[in-house]
This record gives structure tokens, C-alpha cells and sequence, in this order.
């Protein structure tokens, strides 16, 4: 299963990464992947990705454009994006 | 329902919105008005230097997909008439106007609360990022707990309250 994953702002700057493609070998065929199965694989990268992305820090998610939490399901496709709080207005 | 989301770099004339939402439509009576601007003290805890520039960046695709269901949030909780939501991006400086939000309808309760409404969630759902230049450096603006506190006065309380 193929997914684009996003970075944006602080978080883009962090990890040096605006975009990518990400491979995620699901375990089998019948489970279904979810954001924070995601977020768990990128993390295993180690630094800056354990602590920019680590259970501590305030980070959002977005699936296809709509915001989405850890336990949101992640489909072949699918555009990911993680970012800080927003800070407009 | 008239609806304009615009997310630009280009500044905006209030006037020429001002005409645009209110279409010449009698069954208007109120339009309310929120303008943001950069403010030049930034209250940061390292210091509070003056803001150089504030630099908006946001995430193309979803940021209007945002501002749209927000606007359409509020115009299921409020009897509104219409709206406009413009978000500048790019380099601005103090003083410059960074948001519109403008909403019309026939009494003012409705018009004061959907614009308050549509600010407050849009500060904590609409994918904008601040990053601030001052005389010393530049850094992004952290976002706020009251702003998650403003956007949650509107949950509708619990069955039975408590």
C-alpha cells in the first residue's frame, strides 16, 4: 500500500522533508492500516523522526485533506499530512 | 446561501466585500465584520521584540476544504444569509490585514454569532501557520491553548449538562 505523506511548516523545516512516498507493509491483508500505525513506522527512523513525531508533541494529521485522528484508517493513495497546532486567523 | 472563500496573497478591500456579500439583498438587516491584523509586539515567551514580517503558509488543497465546511457548520447552527472568508498568505507586515470574515442576516444576534463562530473555529481548524521575523530571527508562532478553549465554547453541552 502506497501513500503520499506530507510535512508542513515547523514540522516540514524539523525533519527536512516536505513530501514523500511511504510503503506500508501491512502485516496482512485482512488488517487495516491506520494514521498511527504511520506515524509508528516513521518514528522507527530515529532522530529527528522519534522526537518531532513522538508521543509528546503536539502533532496534527490530516487524511485526504480532512482533519484526522491516530486511529482514523489509512487507505492505498491516500494523502497523509502531519503538521503543528495551526496558528492562522 | 452566498458563500466566498478566497485564500490570497493579494490584500482585500473591505468596501468592495462589503458590497459583494451584501448583493443588494432587502432581507438582510445585519452584517457582521471581523478583520484580523499583524500585530507588531509579539508576546512570545523569549522576549517581545517588534514583528519584522509574519510570514502566513498554509496547506493548499485543504485549506479551502476547511474554511467551507466551517462556513457551512455555521450556517446550520445560525440563520445566516451568507459569508465571506478570505485568508491572505504569504509575507505581510505589521499593520496589514491578514483575515475577513463577514456574515449577513436578517438580525444581528445571528450575524454577531456565526462571524464569532467561523473566527474561533477557523483558528484551530483551518491549516494556517505563522512564522514571525524579528530583529531577532525568525521563528513560528506557537499556537494557543485559549484558542482551543474559544473553539470549544461551542460544543454543544452534554444532554443533562453537568
Amino acid at each position: 500500500m502506497n501513500v503520499k505523506v506530507v510535512y508542513l511548516a515547523r514540522l516540514r523545516e524539523a525533519l527536512g522533508c516536505s513530501e514523500e512516498m511511504l510503503t506500508l507493509a501491512s502485516a496482512s491483508v485482512t488488517t487495516t492500516a491506520t494514521l498511527g500505525d504511520v506515524l509508528a513506522m516513521l518514528r522507527e527512523r530515529g532522530e529527528p523522526w522519534s522526537y518531532e513525531l513522538g508521543e509528546g508533541r503536539a502533532v496534527r494529521a490530516a487524511i485526504n485533506h480532512d482533519m484526522a485522528d491516530a486511529d482514523a484508517a489509512v487507505r492505498d493513495g491516500d494523502e497523509i499530512a502531519f503538521f503543528p497546532p495551526v496558528t492562522g486567523g | 446561501m452566498f458563500k466566498r472563500i478566497s485564500v490570497q496573497h493579494d490584500d482585500f478591500d473591505v468596501a468592495a466585500e462589503m458590497a459583494m456579500l451584501r448583493e443588494r439583498d432587502p432581507r438582510v438587516g445585519a452584517v457582521a465584520v471581523f478583520i484580523g491584523t499583524v500585530r507588531e509586539m509579539n508576546d512570545a515567551a523569549n522576549g517581545s521584540a517588534s514583528v519584522q514580517t509574519m510570514t502566513l503558509e498554509h496547506y493548499p488543497g485543504m485549506t479551502e476544504k476547511a474554511l467551507a465546511k466551517i462556513v457551512a457548520e455555521a450556517a446550520q447552527r445560525f440563520d445566516i444569509l451568507g459569508a465571506t472568508v478570505i485568508h491572505r498568505i504569504g509575507e505581510l507586515k505589521p499593520l496589514d490585514q491578514i483575515v475577513l470574515v463577514a456574515v449577513k442576516s436578517a438580525h444581528r444576534g445571528d450575524a454577531f454569532d456565526a462571524c464569532r463562530f467561523i473566527m474561533d473555529y477557523l483558528k484551530t481548524q483551518a491549516p494556517f501557520w505563522k512564522k514571525e521575523t524579528t530583529s531577532q530571527g525568525a521563528h513560528w508562532v506557537d499556537a494557543r491553548e485559549s484558542d482551543d478553549e474559544a473553539a470549544a465554547r461551542w460544543q454543544r453541552p452534554c444532554a443533562g449538562g453537568g
